[in-house]
């Protein structure tokens, strides 16, 4: 764990984001605010503003990740900045350690570090719907859980850590693929 | 490892000490930076230059990373046939086009009228010609077809002498058939190196997949709102399935010893039965070629086509029936989809082999004994022409089934769903698009132009056409009929699966030819072979003809036996020792897996036991600092956090933020 792997990730990152991605997201963001904002020196775009974007529209995690790329003390709304790190790390440029890093950041529902078994029911009725038909029974839930734990939880202390978790990324073939946004 | 991302914190970071440096070494960093920004703008460009990039970026937005495999799939293929097309163009058809106007001269193969053999009765119409036969012409390759650049019957050069050098056709049209097959097997193999890998990791950890589903379950590309229900249900139910599956395994696992033996009875019942099913069906395509042989002096296009037709409805029929009879078997749901898919691939795959085995079976065999020119020529005057000709109609065939379907099944189909709300409808329901049929339709098309493409030379460009409408018929179908499978299809491993089943078809097409090239008489009528008894033989005698007597003592070495034996050898050794470097990978990574989980859990009890003082403050140990100018900040440091304490290191509860 050092600190010059992560300076060379952003190195190659900001060249990424200097020439492909900076001027198509200004656009994008500039849309969002509204007309008192876009004079401000910082503009912050508002939560509302940002899950209508298309891409994060229909995205279960939709508000997990606004709050998890949002800098300010409520967690609330996106500067410019923030939506750039945003973009940057669903980019395709982006490592496997930035997405799975993001990843676990956004899967951490209580924010404590670790992933439990509330987080992971919380990320498993976010994936299949919110209604009761669409939820699973709680004798699957327990069952998938259980199954969840026993494949990622190397240390068995009954929650997944980041380290665990990027492990189990990393054998996993579709997670590059799908943690993948395009404006 | 802070991996985050800053991008005005580095920035400002960075011309801060672009300031400090000397003149010439800001230029130059400068410099390399927009060189840097030139390369990234070069690779966007020419990624927006691939074929149907468009295309495919809109299907993966509606129905995510599945379906967008087979497109790109059947992209591939296009532009593989594409390839083979150059190729077979410029090495045989271009020297003939340009020898007059290069100054080249061109020999023909004599026909000597005195050898029975080296007859070749002109198929073409003579008289006044109905239209509709030009079209049955069209349709089934002979008529005004039969002696155009289309067969191999038209090329009956035996070389072209331009000013220089004798270019030795021949020669040319075997060694471009070795190449196609050989690049073919390349790229397809190179194509699926990655997917094999991942699937060898995957299969060693089969308990990986809940993971995998849960943590990158959701594709994040989905953008349209109906998708993305689909989606979640979708993965609603395959999650089901999962689990249901490992419930069934549980069921499997505690059966008694009675259940068992009925079970493995009912399938040894069922397994005999698709056998027969099977031969059933080789045998009526057998009769069929046979009859559409023999009768081919009518020149009906139904007679013509009867050796597809009867494909094509076994084709049809034998994955409905093994669908249904898989229910029976009872096997856990995975297996069930697997098993009933190798089956579908067996009978395509071995259709076309049973087609050319009947058609093997009539040009060798004639009525009297021994053939008099070694092949039948009183059916086939030139039965390299006739072969091709059965690969066109197939391919021609296939597409207008394919095109046919499409119109007159689906669309109406997806009419009476919407408008009709009968209960009849509501249960055959809204089409879906299922990948694994499709794919076997488009590696069945493939197969054929492999085989074919010796015969019949401009089917490569004809395949090319054929999968370039098949696409657009395809999305237009997909966007305006179907809906996405219930059964959703893996992205990573369905890659694999494809380009599985298609080296399978490459390795059954590479056998008619082979046995083609080196083993049937060639015709004495038509075709550059005509002075040699079979088409290999072009090869010996050119290197016999070589001035360099060391180079044509080392070809001929190559050649023999002893050459072949060692190689061999030397391939099994390579297997067998890559096999042992695999075995002990695998042991050294599951002993490292329980070391793991050893030293977890005894530093658990360490901890736990002998430094009762080590309290899980909220604040940070001061040796644990966040890296300079990572964002965000703020963020509560995960309980625990302690890197040195009394000697112990316990710095793995230092998560990712926290270095020491």
């Amino acid at each position: 764990m050092g600190a010059t792997a992560s300076h060379l990730g952003k190195d190659l990152l900001s060249e990424y984001q200097v020439s492909n991605v900076q001027e198509p997201a200004h656009k994008r963001f500039t849309e969002l605010l509204s007309r008192e904002d876009k004079n401000l020196p910082d503009p912050r775009a508002p939560t509302e503003a940002i899950l209508t974007l298309p891409e994060l529209k229909s995205n279960p995690f939709r508000e997990r990740i606004v709050r998890v790329f949002s800098t300010s003390e409520s967690r609330d709304g996106l500067t410019f900045e923030d939506f750039l790190d945003l973009l940057s790390a669903f980019s395709d440029s982006a490592t496997l350690e930035i997405k799975s890093h993001y990843a676990f950041r956004i899967f951490d529902f209580d924010d404590d570090g670790t992933l439990d078994e509330n987080d992971l029911e919380k990320l498993v009725n976010c994936l299949t719907g919110e209604t009761d038909e669409t939820r699973l029974t709680p004798d699957e839930m327990k069952q998938l859980i259980s199954n969840i734990l026993e494949e990622s939880d190397i240390d068995k202390d009954g929650t997944v850590n980041l380290s665990e978790f990027q492990h189990v990324i990393s054998r996993s073939p579709d997670f590059v693929s799908s943690f993948k946004i395009v404006l | 490892m802070g991996a985050c991302v800053c991008v005005c914190a580095c920035r400002e970071q960075r011309l801060e000490q672009d300031r400090e440096l000397s003149s010439w070494r800001q230029r130059r960093r400068s410099l390399h930076r927009s060189l840097k920004r030139l390369r990234a703008d070069l690779q966007e460009r020419l990624s927006s230059l691939v074929l149907w990039r468009g295309d495919i970026h809109l299907i993966e937005g509606m129905f995510g990373t599945g379906i967008l495999s087979y497109f790109s799939f059947l992209r591939f293929l296009v532009l593989l046939n594409l390839v083979i097309f150059l190729l077979m163009f410029s090495f045989v058809m271009l020297p003939i086009i340009i020898a007059p106007h290069a100054g080249g001269n061109v020999t023909f193969n004599q026909a000597d009228g005195q050898n029975v053999c080296s007859v070749y009765p002109t198929s073409a119409r003579r008289g006044l010609v109905i239209f509709h036969e030009h079209i049955t012409d069209l349709l089934s390759g002979g008529g005004f077809l039969e002696q155009t650049y289309l067969f191999y019957g038209y090329y009956k050069v035996h070389a072209i002498s331009f000013p220089g050098f004798t270019y030795n056709l021949p020669l040319a049209y075997l060694l471009v058939t070795v190449a196609y097959l050989c690049l073919s097997l390349v790229w397809i193999v190179q194509r699926s190196a990655t997917g094999f890998k991942r699937n060898l990791i995957q299969d060693e950890d089969r308990f990986q997949s809940f993971c995998n589903k849960i943590f990158a379950g959701w594709d994040c590309c989905i953008t349209n709102e109906d998708a993305a229900r689909l989606k979640r249900s979708s993965l609603l139910y395959e999650l089901k399935t999962d689990l249901e599956e490992e419930r069934i395994k549980q069921k499997i696992a505690d059966r008694s010893r009675k259940e068992r033996c009925r079970i493995y009875t009912i399938r040894l019942i069922l397994n005999v039965f698709v056998i027969a099913v099977l031969a059933a069906c080789f045998y009526s395509i057998y009769r069929a070629t046979i009859f559409s042989q023999k009768a081919q002096m009518e020149k009906m296009v139904q007679i013509c086509y009867l050796p597809s037709i009867v494909i094509t409805l076994a084709n049809f029929i034998t994955p409905l029936l093994f669908s249904v009879i898989i229910n029976f078997e009872d096997y856990s749901p995975a297996f069930e989809i697997r098993f009933t898919l190798m089956r579908c691939v067996f009978m395509r795959l071995t259709s076309i082999g049973v087609l050319l085995f009947s058609l093997w079976s009539q040009i060798t065999q004639c009525k009297e004994g021994p053939c008099l020119c070694g092949y039948n020529h009183q059916l086939y005057s030139c039965w390299e022409t006739r072969v091709g000709q059965e690969m066109y109609k197939l391919t021609v065939f296939d597409f207008i089934i394919i095109a046919a379907v499409t119109i007159f099944v689906e669309f109406p189909r997806k009419l009476m769903v919407n408008y009709c709300g009968c209960g009849l409808m509501r249960w055959w329901g809204q089409q879906e698009f299922a990948i694994p049929q499709n794919v076997l339709e488009i590696v069945y098309g493939q197969t054929i132009c492999w085989i074919g493409t010796f015969y019949c030379p401009l089917l490569p460009a004809i395949c090319t056409i054929k999968y370039f409408f098949i696409f657009y018929i395809k999305k237009v179908s997909l966007v305006n009929n179907c809906r996405p499978a219930t059964r959703p299809f893996r992205a990573s491993s369905s890659n694999f699966f494809f380009l599985v089943v298609l080296l399978i078809g490459l390795a059954l097409a590479s056998l008619p030819v082979m046995v083609g090239v080196g083993q049937i008489n060639c015709s004495q009528a038509c075709g550059p072979f005509v002075n040699y008894t079979v088409s290999w033989e072009v090869l010996p005698r050119t290197v016999s003809l070589l001035p360099n007597k060391a180079l044509r003592d080392l070809l001929f070495a190559l050649a023999s036996e002893a050459v072949a034996v060692s190689l061999f050898v030397i391939t099994c050794v390579g297997m067998f020792y890559v096999i042992a470097l695999a075995g002990a990978h695998k042991r050294v990574i599951n002993q490292l897996r329980e070391q793991l989980v050893m030293s977890g859990s005894a530093r658990n009890l360490k901890v736990a036991s002998s430094i009762p003082e080590v309290a899980l403050s909220e604040t940070p140990h001061p040796d644990c600092s966040c890296p300079a100018g990572c964002r965000p900040a703020g963020l509560t440091p995960p309980p625990g956090c302690e890197c040195i304490h009394e000697g112990v290191n316990v710095s793995r509860y230092c998560e990712a933020l926290w270095v020491i």
